[in-house]
């Protein structure tokens, strides 16, 4: 609450909210996001161990590697969604702009809020339309624009997923009638209405056919410049296109989940320094 | 059979070429009930019957419609099978008495309810008129003819108890359900035995413990307000149990969304798993209320009864048509069991109302009934893996 | 670093709140049943205390008025068993039957019209069955009932001491059969739908006829949800009130002649005798509804176990 309070007026002070066809305006600000030390269990099993990641302001970050290594988990933490399942545990820290979100002051609503994430499976709210879809980040944070204020939010948030064309007749219409394609945009709009700094994506297309998970491509690079994107991914060639930097989790067996590689894209892909990324990228396994 | 198999082709079809004709698309049916099958099962029936008419009917003490039939389709069963044992071999035979048993089941419980449902409207609705449902039973003498007086007092009474029933016993049983299902903590499995158990309470029980509690304890009196209690009780552990099943039929997925997007538990819950469920909910409730609007014994001992209109459920005693039922049909007057056979079938007709309320409003699958009948399951679909 | 930290989930007061309040709820519905049964319990024992317990439940009379008041729930609860166990005799099987009829031979299309029909036999208030019961039913069940006692007669509960087979537990028995084919009946289809498909469908491919099947298949699998679904029926059919008090004339002698007319189960003698019989005879009418209580908890918590246990560990 305090942090949005912050945040928020800052975005709408911004200059001249501008023609239609250039919806892109920096209306949140993007935050940078460090790991630090984090471990994990569940039940007492240790599943990633002393994960350090440092995750640059405005950029893509692609978390890639085999099922099973932990990247989920490891993206799960930086929201405090992991704490949501029974017996799960961590360690280490996740500092956003410098502040530990798991410090002993920090809400985790409210850093959910800061920090949205868009699940691997689309999942829209069915009882709710296309509209209250994209609104109910703000519902539950009590806030409830209304009018002209509503029709805009709704509108550019839904054009900043780059759904708002097919939609725009259709927005009284439930969630869950959409294509799924068409759903996952939905809910990256519904997570951007809630102005994060952060938008987290387990394996976002994974569930979609090649023309939806191309859209929703153009819409990460689009969305890159005003939120930092965490993306995982098990598509090396995604990997390639969207991010700017990839960090490849590794799971030995029995052995919980490292990172055993990180850096800009291009150096992963092309000049990878650990042979089994080299391994990997080169789909030798996994 | 001849008329559903597809006609031979006049042409050899080319595979991969060109679209089917509508012909090719027609569907062949793989059920076969050849003629020989159906004279099998036509003699055996015909057999069976006039066996058990010269054997059972003449020669012994038989008599009525009930025992002539469970006679002759025990009968049936053996002709039949030895029927299709001689013509097509003993796995055959024992395949087509296994279906010819599950069919009579089928139908019996069918003719059932058709029989139940005949003979009340047969009985009652001689009776039914503008006066029958808006007069009540104040200073009908024995003497006066059925059509004397009407059933508006219980209509009204029976309206008014389970209203307050369900204003009690919905709320609390969505609530416990939400509790089980969302809260949880040690106590879950405690408290979701108990509300199985008290599922399965006896009506009678229910409404001696109203009586116990308030009219004997508290000298509360018999009023409609007692016998609402006593339905809400009856209400409350069948709402909690479908409500339970139906929330937990709500995607993890769609919890975890809310969360991720910064919702507090409680809105998670208020905003995102009830009125997603909540279609669901309401066909729960509009079914537990079905069941209790029918309940005679725990009025019995909780709200007394009363020939005259009381609309008020807090003072006096009330009537309630399943009470009117029960109470008149045990009396010595032939006019009076007309009238328990009319209001029967108001009851009936009121019950019917709800049931199709619940069908139309909330798109009720065929079966909920019966889901809200047996113990719940307590699964919750797995969104993380 | 490798010690997991304690993450506190829930800071928040509303959602406290909302957690406390949810749970009183659920509490409060715990302690209702809790309350039942000691209330019935405190406002009955001065039937329980007259001759003590043991008697209570050994003496067959009812007698609670005048100088010397005997009574006991033994004949009731031998009627109210017998009432129900003729209900699981008749209802179960034909229960069984349509559900197997529903889920192994019924088209489509008939299985939902028929699911619904099932659903609105389970929706017939007990009255209109005590009704229909009385004025359809028994006349043209006494017919079979003499048919049975003259012709079946060797067999100890088929025989007669009287000729008066009107308002006999074998008819009770079987209305209430009737009216506990919809649960039966749903917990049996939920059964037979969860039967494994590769196997059954193993066994088609060998040739195997839907006797087979289901002998083979469905029912071993089966076996064990429906003795739960026989004792859920069970439970109904003990609990069942006014349609049983319409067709029974209460007697309390424990004889094994079923077909002839007396018997009264506990339930519908509480319906039919509330308010008469004085103090103490309320009394003891709370104590045979607590033994009531008693057995039907056990016997729709030892269902719902079964049931369970059948039906919730194949499922996920």
């Amino acid at each position: 609450m305090r942090r949005e309070s912050g945040a928020a007026p800052a975005a709408l002070e911004e200059p001249a909210p501008v023609p239609a066809p250039a919806p892109l305006r920096t209306v949140t600000t993007a935050s940078g996001l460090v790991a630090d030390g984090v471990s994990a269990w569940f039940s007492g099993r240790l599943v990633i161990e002393s994960v350090s990641l440092e995750m640059e302001a405005s950029k893509v970050t692609a978390l890639i590697g085999p099922s099973g290594c932990g990247k989920s988990t490891f993206l799960r933490i930086l929201n405090r969604m992991h704490e949501v399942t029974p017996g799960a545990e961590l360690a280490g820290r996740v500092l956003l702009d410098g502040e530990d979100i798991y410090g002993p002051e920090m809400r985790p609503t409210e850093t959910r809020r800061r920090i949205a994430m868009v699940f691997q499976k689309p999942n829209p709210f069915p009882a709710m339309t296309v509209e209250d879809n994209v609104l109910s980040g703000l519902k539950f944070s009590g806030k409830r624009p209304r009018g002209k204020e509503k029709d805009d939010l709704v509108e550019e948030m839904l054009t900043r997923a780059g759904l708002f064309s097919e939609v725009k007749a259709r927005l009284k219409t439930l969630g869950g009638e959409l294509s799924g394609g068409q759903q996952q945009r939905l809910c990256i709009a519904r997570a951007l209405a809630v102005r994060p700094s952060v938008l987290l994506m387990d394996e976002p297309c994974s569930a979609l056919d090649p023309s939806s998970t191309r859209r929703i491509e153009e819409t990460m690079r689009e969305i890159a410049e005003e939120v930092t994107v965490v993306v995982v991914t098990h598509n090396m060639q995604q990997a390639q296109r969207v991010s700017d930097y990839c960090a490849l989790f590794l799971a030995g067996e029995n052995a919980p989940g490292r990172i055993v590689e990180k850096g800009s894209t291009k150096d992963i892909f092309e000049n990878p320094k650990d042979e089994r990324t080299s391994d990997y990228v080169h789909g030798r396994f996994g | 059979m001849s008329s559903t198999v597809v006609p031979a082709a006049t042409e050899t079809p080319r595979l991969g070429e060109g679209g089917p004709t509508p012909r090719a698309l027609r569907r062949r049916s793989v059920r076969h009930f050849t003629a020989t099958d159906a004279l099998v099962l036509a003699g055996s029936l015909g057999a069976s019957a006039s066996l058990v008419w010269v054997v059972f009917y003449q020669l012994t003490f038989l008599a009525g419609a009930a025992g002539y039939v469970v006679c002759t389709l025990a009968v049936f069963l053996a002709i039949y099978y030895v029927a299709n044992r001689h013509l097509f071999g003993r796995m055959a035979a024992a395949d087509r008495v296994v279906a010819a048993l599950a069919t009579m089941a089928a139908a019996g419980v069918v003719t059932a309810l058709a029989l139940v449902v005949a003979w009340l409207v047969a009985h009652g609705y001689h009776l039914v008129s503008v006066t029958f449902l808006t007069r009540d039973q104040k200073g009908v003498l024995n003497t006066q003819p059925a059509s004397a007086g009407g059933i508006s007092h219980a209509i009204v009474g029976s309206l008014e108890e389970v209203g307050l029933a369900t204003l009690i016993g919905a709320p609390a049983g969505v609530v416990t359900a939400v509790f089980l299902s969302e809260v949880g903590g040690r106590i879950t499995g405690l408290v979701r035995t108990v509300v199985t158990a008290m599922s399965g309470l006896p009506p009678i029980v229910a409404g001696l413990f109203i009586y116990v509690v308030l009219i004997t304890e508290l000298h509360y009196g018999f009023r409609g307000f007692a016998g609402s209690l006593a339905l809400a009780i009856m209400i409350l552990p069948n709402v909690t149990r479908t409500t339970e099943e139906v929330l937990s039929v709500v995607h993890e997925s769609l919890r975890e969304a809310s969360m991720a997007l910064g919702a507090p538990a409680w809105r998670t819950v208020w905003s995102v798993v009830i009125p997603t469920a909540r279609t669901g909910i309401v066909t729960a409730l509009l079914l537990g209320i079905a069941r209790v609007v029918g309940e005679a014994a725990p009025l019995i001992v909780t709200i007394f009864g009363s020939p005259a209109m009381n609309a008020n459920p807090f003072s006096g005693p009330q009537e309630a048509l399943p009470l009117f039922v029960f109470d008149y049909r045990s009396s010595s007057v032939a006019a009076d069991i007309e009238r328990a056979f009319s209001a029967g079938l108001v009851l009936v007709a009121l019950v019917a109302v709800l049931f199709l309320l619940a069908r139309i409003f909330s798109a009720m699958k065929p079966g909920t009934v019966g889901r809200l009948l047996r113990p719940s399951r307590h699964r919750r679909q797995e969104a993380l893996s | 670093m490798s010690t997991p930290r304690v993450v506190t989930t829930d800071h928040l007061f509303e959602d406290r709140l909302y957690r406390a309040g949810v749970k009183s709820v659920g509490i409060g519905t715990f302690v209702l049943l809790v309350a039942i049964g000691a209330f019935l319990l405190l406002k009955s024992w001065p039937a329980f205390a007259r001759h003590g317990v043991i008697s209570f439940l050994t003496t067959t009379g009812f007698t609670t008025l005048g100088h010397h008041p005997s009574f006991g729930v033994a004949a009731l609860l031998y009627w109210s068993v017998v009432i129900a166990v003729v209900a699981v005799v008749v209802g179960v099987p034909v229960a069984v039957g349509t559900a197997l009829f529903i889920s192994e031979f019924a088209p489509r299309r008939l299985r939902a019209v028929l699911v619904t029909l099932i659903d609105m036999l389970a929706v017939v208030p007990s009255v209109i069955f005590g009704l229909w019961g009385f004025y359809m039913l028994q006349p043209n069940l006494v017919g079979f009932a003499r048919f049975l006692s003259v012709h079946l007669s060797f067999i100890p509960v088929f025989s007669v001491h009287s000729s008066v087979y009107s308002s006999s537990a074998f008819i009770a028995g079987v209305l209430v059969g009737i009216m506990i084919v919809p649960i039966v009946c749903s917990v049996a289809r939920e059964i037979f739908s969860l039967a494994p498909l590769g196997e059954r469908e193993g066994a088609l491919a060998l040739g195997a006829t839907k006797a087979t099947v289901i002998r083979s298949v469905v029912m071993p699998f089966a076996r064990r949800g429906l003795a739960g679904s026989v004792m859920l029926g069970l439970g109904r059919a003990l609990g069942e009130t006014v349609a049983v008090a319409i067709i029974v004339s209460p007697s309390f002698i424990i004889s094994p002649h079923i077909l002839q007319q007396g018997g009264a189960s506990i339930a519908a003698f509480i319906a039919l005798r509330f308010g008469t019989g004085g103090q103490l005879g309320s009394a003891a009418l709370l104590g045979a509804g607590l033994v009531l209580f008693v057995f039907t908890l056990v016997v729709n918590l030892g269902a719902s176990v079964i049931v369970n246990r059948s039906v919730g560990g194949r499922r996920a």
